[in-house]
């Protein structure tokens, strides 16, 4: 089906999120939609998908102009939209998430709905269990289990709304391949995205976005530096990663064994230095996730030590931790890092001002606003978090870590931020290690894992490597070892 | 005790639940749709005047029923319609609407109070109440508790296998992601309200008509609040709903057939009691599905699941705005 998105405008508040956007949108093509943090793609995306009204303007399908009032009208259209923070009910399994909304009949059929899920896992490499609550999944597998809904809803139009911040790189190949293939039989796909080597493989338009208007399309081969220029209005190159290691050792982990109902990990060791970046590699849910709760002192170890700085915290208080200065920043932003509802003030209240019976809003105020002018932050102090755009939460959520830290574990600390905000907060988080904060983060990004910390520890399916240097480590090396081969 | 009266006595605690069975059924409905409806205590006193009355003046009691359901349906409805479109609090709004027809009730059913009416009558299933033991006790009843049967099992298979059922279960968990999937979110809630509320209408009717028969002021004495407490306590299951509910019941008999037994001890604690025990039995009850699956081998798993599930709805009480 050939898009003509037309003069939409949507303002928030004082916000105006579009301005007059135009785009088309070719049958049959992979079309890329690119722009930084809170430039208006999620927006544009939510209107066409009828989840918004926009203010003005006018889709047109094939010529014919489209009427959306809710999703159901785009859905009954076959537009439908993968969300980029997972729209599905964390209450209920797999397979009832797939089932939802799936089809008309009255009884639910789960032998043939589980077919029919099987089937789509198999073909493109997904390992959901139908009976695991959603609420227990890695985003990552949230976004997959969306992916797998759309393709049996059969859909024509299908909006992908940053699609690999959770998945791996083989699963990302298997992603591809099939949007090609199902392109070339005449499905349309959108494909919203801040990695430019994921646009050049997959798309031949893309349009970009600044500030909430059209700034310009461009065709396949793409001109790199040309794209980054049209997004940031400016050329960006991340600075070379120098190692800000000493050799006071910080974090002493033994043999720590981390337990949940859904798996077991082998025993981890790490020494560390303050000032280390150590990546912890794996697709997700290989472990990661236990080993930075329970060294974040939220989740009880099932034995071995935690010591940072000389102190044993090994299932101490989580208030005695946060005492010794470590923090954790979750993955998922909205459902664990920050408070649906509140302002950005109000969160700064509750991380900063622990003690004391009387909210000081002045003082919160004064820290809130002067944070988020130093982080860049879209928004206002009375933003309610849910309205900040995703590259903007995450903004938030850093902005709200302490100033002096001991250690900082981050999971996926990039996820959802354009290129530019990622060279920034990676600029950030290094500069915290000139004071001798040790930093453990997790991702899925080979680039961001080698080209950001010191040291890496490789998980697969419960399994930890020993510690390797990231400068001897190539790219396939790791591939390897996060397949579980050589672990 | 000789088997008779223990059999007699079961009966007669199926049979009085009944109406309890309703009303926390409704309410279920209700809340699994995202909406508190806290007006039940003054529907289901407005609701038994409303069909008695009618009942005694139009010699049907279809007709009694009909009515009763019609008005817990709207009672229901004024607090779904003016949550989702006035923005007004559910929770005042039903707290408001208890006391208000509370009063109404007692108003209006002035000319009625005391007077003989009709009930509805007993058929045993042939069959099913020649069973030894359970065939007098549930099979020997009036229609309305074989119609509770029904609904409880209706609702579970409702709830858990049907494409309805799960919509259903996904706006009240989550109205926003519901909606991206298509569904009209506020509609639904609207239409799983009227429905409770039909049912808590039900209730109320088929306490006057089954129960305790007639109309005397503040007729129905607190059962909305105790079905109110039955839905959180049984996790918002049809199952364990309903079998609070005959606990309950089981309860007050309990404390009935004590007291003869026990006269030094003042009246007031036989009437106390069972909410008490209430509370005690069913947090245990509530225990943690979890917790039981785990000790149970793998294979049947998904069936203590199937069973067992519940949880509070996430969007209980929560406005869905869309976009
Ligand atoms: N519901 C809302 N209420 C208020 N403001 C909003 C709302 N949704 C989006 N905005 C604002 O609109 C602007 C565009 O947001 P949008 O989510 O479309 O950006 P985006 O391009 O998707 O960014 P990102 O790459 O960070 O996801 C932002 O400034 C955001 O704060
Ligand atoms: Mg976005």
């Amino acid at each position: 089906m050939k898009i003509e998105i037309q003069g939409i405008n949507k303002s928030f508040g004082a916000v105006q999120a579009n301005a007059d956007v135009s785009v088309t949108v070719a049958s049959g093509t992979i079309h890329g939609l690119l722009g930084e943090n809170g430039a208006g793609k999620t927006t544009l995306m939510r209107i066409l998908s009828g989840y918004l009204q926009a203010d003005s303007g006018e889709i047109r399908v094939d010529g014919g102009r489209l009427e959306l009032h809710s999703p159901a009208d785009a859905i009954g259209q076959g537009i439908g939209m993968l969300h980029q923070d997972p729209l599905d009910v964390p209450a209920l399994s797999v397979l009832d998430n797939f089932a939802l909304g799936l089809h008309r009949g009255f009884w639910q059929r789960r032998g043939r709905i589980q077919r029919t899920f099987f089937n789509l896992c198999r073909r493109f490499g997904v390992q959901l269990q139908p009976e695991d609550r959603v609420g227990n999944l890695t985003v990552g597998e949230r976004q997959q289990l969306e992916l797998v809904r759309l393709l049996a809803l059969g859909v024509r139009v299908v909006i992908l709304d940053e699609p690999t911040t959770g998945i791996s790189e083989p699963q990302k190949r298997l992603l591809f391949e099939t949007l090609h293939r199902l392109a070339e039989e005449g499905l349309t796909v959108i494909f919203v995205s801040h990695k430019l080597e994921d646009v050049e493989m997959l798309c031949s338009v893309a349009t970009v976005l600044r500030a909430g208007q059209v700034v310009g399309e461009l065709r396949a081969p793409f001109d790199r530096e040309r794209l980054v220029e049209m997004m940031f209005g400016r050329a960006v190159v991340a600075p070379p990663f120098a190692s800000r290691c000493t050799t006071r050792e910080a974090l002493d982990i033994q043999s720590l064994v981390v337990e949940s109902s859904r798996m077991r990990m082998a025993p981890a060791s790490l020494k560390a230095c303050a000032g280390e970046v150590i990546g912890l590699a794996g697709l997700e849910g290989s472990g990661q996730r236990l080993f930075m709760e329970a060294c974040a002192g939220i989740r009880k170890a099932q034995s071995g030590h935690l010591v940072i700085d000389g102190v044993d915290l090994t299932n101490g208080r989580y208030r005695d931790y946060l005492d010794q200065g470590v923090a954790y920043v979750p993955a998922s932003r909205l459902e664990e890092g920050l408070v649906r509802g509140l302002s950005v003030r109000e969160h700064f209240v509750l991380a900063r001002q622990r003690a004391g019976f009387l909210v000081d809003w002045e003082a919160a105020e004064q820290v809130a606003s002067a944070r988020i002018a130093e982080y860049s932050v879209v928004g206002t102090t009375g933003s309610r978090v849910e309205e900040l755009s995703g590259g903007n939460q995450q903004r938030a959520l850093l902005s709200l870590l302490p100033d002096s830290l001991k250690l900082l574990i981050l999971d996926h600390p990039t996820r959802g931020l354009d290129l530019g905000s990622g060279i920034w907060v990676w600029q950030q988080l290094h500069e915290r290690c000139l004071q001798g904060t040790v930093i453990l983060f997790a991702s899925t990004d080979l680039d961001e894992l080698v080209d950001n910390s010191d040291r890496l520890l490789v998980f697969s399916g419960g399994k930890v490597s020993q510690p390797v240097a990231s400068a001897e480590m190539s790219r396939e090396e790791l591939g390897f070892m996060i397949g579980g081969v050589n672990l | 005790m000789d088997s008779a009266i223990i059999i007699e006595t079961v009966r007669s605690v199926v049979a009085s639940s009944t109406p309890l069975v309703f009303a926390g059924i409704g309410e279920l409905l209700t809340e699994r749709s995202g909406i508190t409806n806290l007006s039940l205590d003054g529907s289901i006193l407005l609701a038994a005047m409303a069909g008695f009355a009618m009942a005694y003046v139009s010699g049907s009691l279809l007709l009694g029923f009909a009515l009763a359901m019609l008005v817990g349906a709207l009672i229901a409805l004024v607090v779904a319609a003016s949550s989702i479109y006035l923005y007004q609090d559910q929770v005042a709004v039903g707290l408001v609407l208890t006391l208000l027809m509370a009063d109404v009730s007692s108003f209006v059913g002035l000319r009625y109070v005391r007077l003989p009416g009709p009930s509805v009558p007993s058929l045993s299933i042939p069959g099913l109440s020649a069973l030894p033991w359970v065939g007098t006790a549930l099979f020997s009843q009036n229609l309305l508790v074989y119609l509770s049967y029904l609904l409880v099992l209706g609702v579970w298979i409702w709830l858990y296998r049907t494409q309805p059922g799960l919509r259903l279960r996904s706006i009240g968990e989550r109205p926003e992601a519901a909606f991206a999937r298509g569904i009209p979110v506020n509609r639904m809630r609207m239409v799983y309200t009227g429905i409770g509320g039909a049912l808590v209408g039900l209730a109320g009717a088929s306490y006057s008509l089954c129960v305790k028969l007639g109309w005397s002021h503040n007729h129905t004495a607190g059962m909305g609040w105790i079905a109110l407490a039955i839905v959180i306590f049984g996790g918002w299951h049809p199952f364990r709903v309903a079998l609070g509910a005959y606990l309950f019941g089981a309860l007050k008999s309990l404390g009935s057939l004590m007291q003869p037994v026990y006269p030094s001890v003042p009246t007031q604690v036989f009437q106390a009691a069972p909410f008490a025990l209430m509370i005690v039995a069913l947090l245990l009850v509530a225990g943690d599905a979890a917790a039981i699956e785990r000790r149970l081998p793998a294979r049947l798993a998904p069936l203590v699941r199937a069973v067992f599930q519940h949880g509070t709805p996430a969007g209980l009480g929560r406005r869905f705005e869309q976009g």
